[in-house]
């Protein structure tokens, strides 16, 4: 896209969301920029996941989710009435916590999300698998085995295959909700290495709990607590010289 | 201890006798019923449709044709509206709808089989016979009646195999931009594929051994049917309506349609049963 690199592609305004009355989300506003990682860090609780799965209206499966305030994708509103919600989760790809993959082969598991999407010919897909598999550093470990059911893989592979899975989608926006919190030190360095590689093609927003993690692999970092936006900078910054009180107590480990 | 041991042992006796019934039933109609088969040989009891006990003559196609054109049709509507049902109770309606829905499926399971036989005869019988013709009393009344009696089997068996596929899978579909319905026949479907076919053999099973509603809408005729507009005898309306006054060799020839009958149901059960074991085993792999 011809866009600056710095505009936002996502504008969240004044976003409030409660869940059978009780608040999740309190008035949050922020801006995810194209071409940057923003980590989202704070204690459990804080909304971090309500967050990410209001981005792509995944909240919408739950009866009691109401929300207030506004989302924007490229400046149009993601619940507007007219906006095709199978598509805009295809635009906004999700990585979970545990990795889920589906119960068929490795390769069935990268094509169903582009077959949703309307794409038959064999050596597109192919070729998404492929090029999807090496963005997400799995690529030379499965090449000759992409029949195999993808639950015989580990759980870092798992994970990456998870990775691998929403990349094919060719999203504009990645969200991953705590995506190394079971795996180990090696796995997770793959996975942060992958995401140095995405970004310079898709926005990224990364939910951990690990601190650490925000200061390697994020550019942006906000510090969610109690449904609120304490505050959002540049990560060095915020890490060394935090604004809010709050902030710094986190990252000190005073609470959370 | 020893009051634990005394109380294990009174129910492993209590176990025991439970199953040494199934034991005395089987040998029972086997030494009753295998005899007269082995007597008038295989072709003759499995392959003639000649139904004659005064004549000695114990031909049982025609019931049993008669038996799986019912269970058939009850399964085509039963696996159809119950499958359905298990659908839309696991991925299209608010939970409060379940919680109602669910115990009234349930509770068709609690109607006597007699009610749905009288209810087949003065609803179902007559709309057949005045718009599609015919007697009335039809392959196609029973069809109905059954299916509608093993809804609850293969609903409630088919919710409880939706249920356990991993909500993972369900969450991870819908977030590869795949629909509710999209995620309902490409995935779930297919995930809980082994527990759905369990459901529809077991239900099988149910339509196959249904006695009493189905005397009371079949017609008992003694032919193959030519059509779903023909009256039928199942092979368990053939035991109930003769058992009465059988007697000698009759009443063997009605032992051994029960063990025909034996037969075929046990061949659905340990199906189902393998078919259920085997997706236990595997995790409901594909």
């Amino acid at each position: 896209m011809g866009a600056h690199a710095s505009e936002p592609i996502i504008q969240v305004k004044d976003l409030s969301v409660t869940f059978s009355g009780c608040q999740a989300l309190n008035g949050i506003t922020l801006d995810i920029r194209r071409n940057e990682r923003l980590a989202v860090i704070g204690p459990a609780n804080s909304g971090k996941t309500t967050f990410l799965r209001c981005l792509n209206r995944l909240n919408d499966l739950k009866h009691d989710y109401r929300h207030t305030g506004n989302i924007l994708l490229d400046g149009k509103d993601v619940y507007d009435s007219d906006v095709d919600v199978a598509r805009l989760r295809r635009r906004i790809g999700m990585v979970y916590a545990v990795p889920g993959p589906l119960p068929w082969s490795i390769y069935d598991n990268l094509v169903y999300g582009p077959k949703l999407a309307g794409i038959r010919s064999r050596d597109r897909l192919d070729e998404l698998v492929e090029t999807s598999l090496k963005a997400a550093v799995l690529w030379d470990e499965v090449k000759d085995r992409l029949r195999m059911p993808a639950h015989n893989l580990s759980g870092g592979q798992q994970q990456r295959l998870c990775l691998a899975r929403v990349l094919a989608l060719e999203p504009d926006v990645m969200i991953l909700d705590e995506p190394c919190s079971g795996l180990d030190p090696i796995s997770t360095a793959k996975i942060e290495d992958a995401l140095v590689e995405l970004k310079s093609s898709h926005a990224i927003v990364l939910v951990t709990n690990n601190t650490k993690q925000a200061g390697r692999a994020s550019d942006r970092t906000a510090f969610f607590l109690m449904g609120k936006l304490i505050e959002v900078d540049d990560t060095t910054r915020l890490f060394t010289n935090p604004t809010d009180q709050r902030t710094n107590d986190y990252l000190v480990g005073q609470f959370g | 201890m020893k009051q634990d041991r005394f109380i294990a042992f009174i129910l492993l006796m209590l176990a025991l006798s439970a199953l040494s019934g199934l034991v005395l039933i089987t040998v029972f109609i086997f030494k009753e019923g295998l005899p007269l088969i082995l007597q008038t040989g295989f072709r003759d009891f499995f392959l003639s449709s000649d139904w004659d006990p005064k004549g000695e003559h114990f031909g049982i196609l025609s019931m049993i044709v008669g038996s799986l054109a019912v269970t058939v049709g009850a399964m085509a509507i039963g696996a159809v509206f119950g499958l359905g049902m298990a659908i839309v109770l696991t991925q299209f309606c608010p939970p409060g709808l379940v919680s109602i829905l669910k115990p009234l499926i349930e509770l068709l399971a609690g109607i006597p089989s007699v009610v749905y036989g009288f209810m087949g005869v003065v609803t179902i019988v007559p709309l057949i016979r005045n718009h599609l013709g015919g007697p009335g009393l039809s392959v196609l009344a029973a069809s109905i009646v059954l299916g509608i009696m093993v809804l609850p089997t293969v609903t409630s068996i088919s919710v409880d195999a939706l249920k356990a596929v991993p909500r993972a899978y369900w969450e991870g579909s819908v977030a590869l931009g795949a629909t509710k319905w999209q995620t309902t026949h490409m995935l779930m479907l297919k995930a809980a594929r082994s527990g759905i076919l369990a459901a529809i053999i077991l239900g099988m099973g149910r339509a196959l051994g249904e006695t009493m509603a189905v005397i009371m809408v079949a017609g008992n005729a003694l032919e193959i049917p030519g059509s779903p507009l023909d009256p039928v005898r199942t092979l368990t309306s053939n035991i109930a309506l003769e058992m009465g006054y059988a007697t000698g060799r009759h009443r063997e020839a009605l032992f051994a349609t029960g063990v025909t009958l034996f037969v075929f149901i046990m061949i659905f059960n340990t199906t189902a049963l393998a078919i259920s074991r085997r997706s236990a085993g595997k995790g409901g792999g594909r």
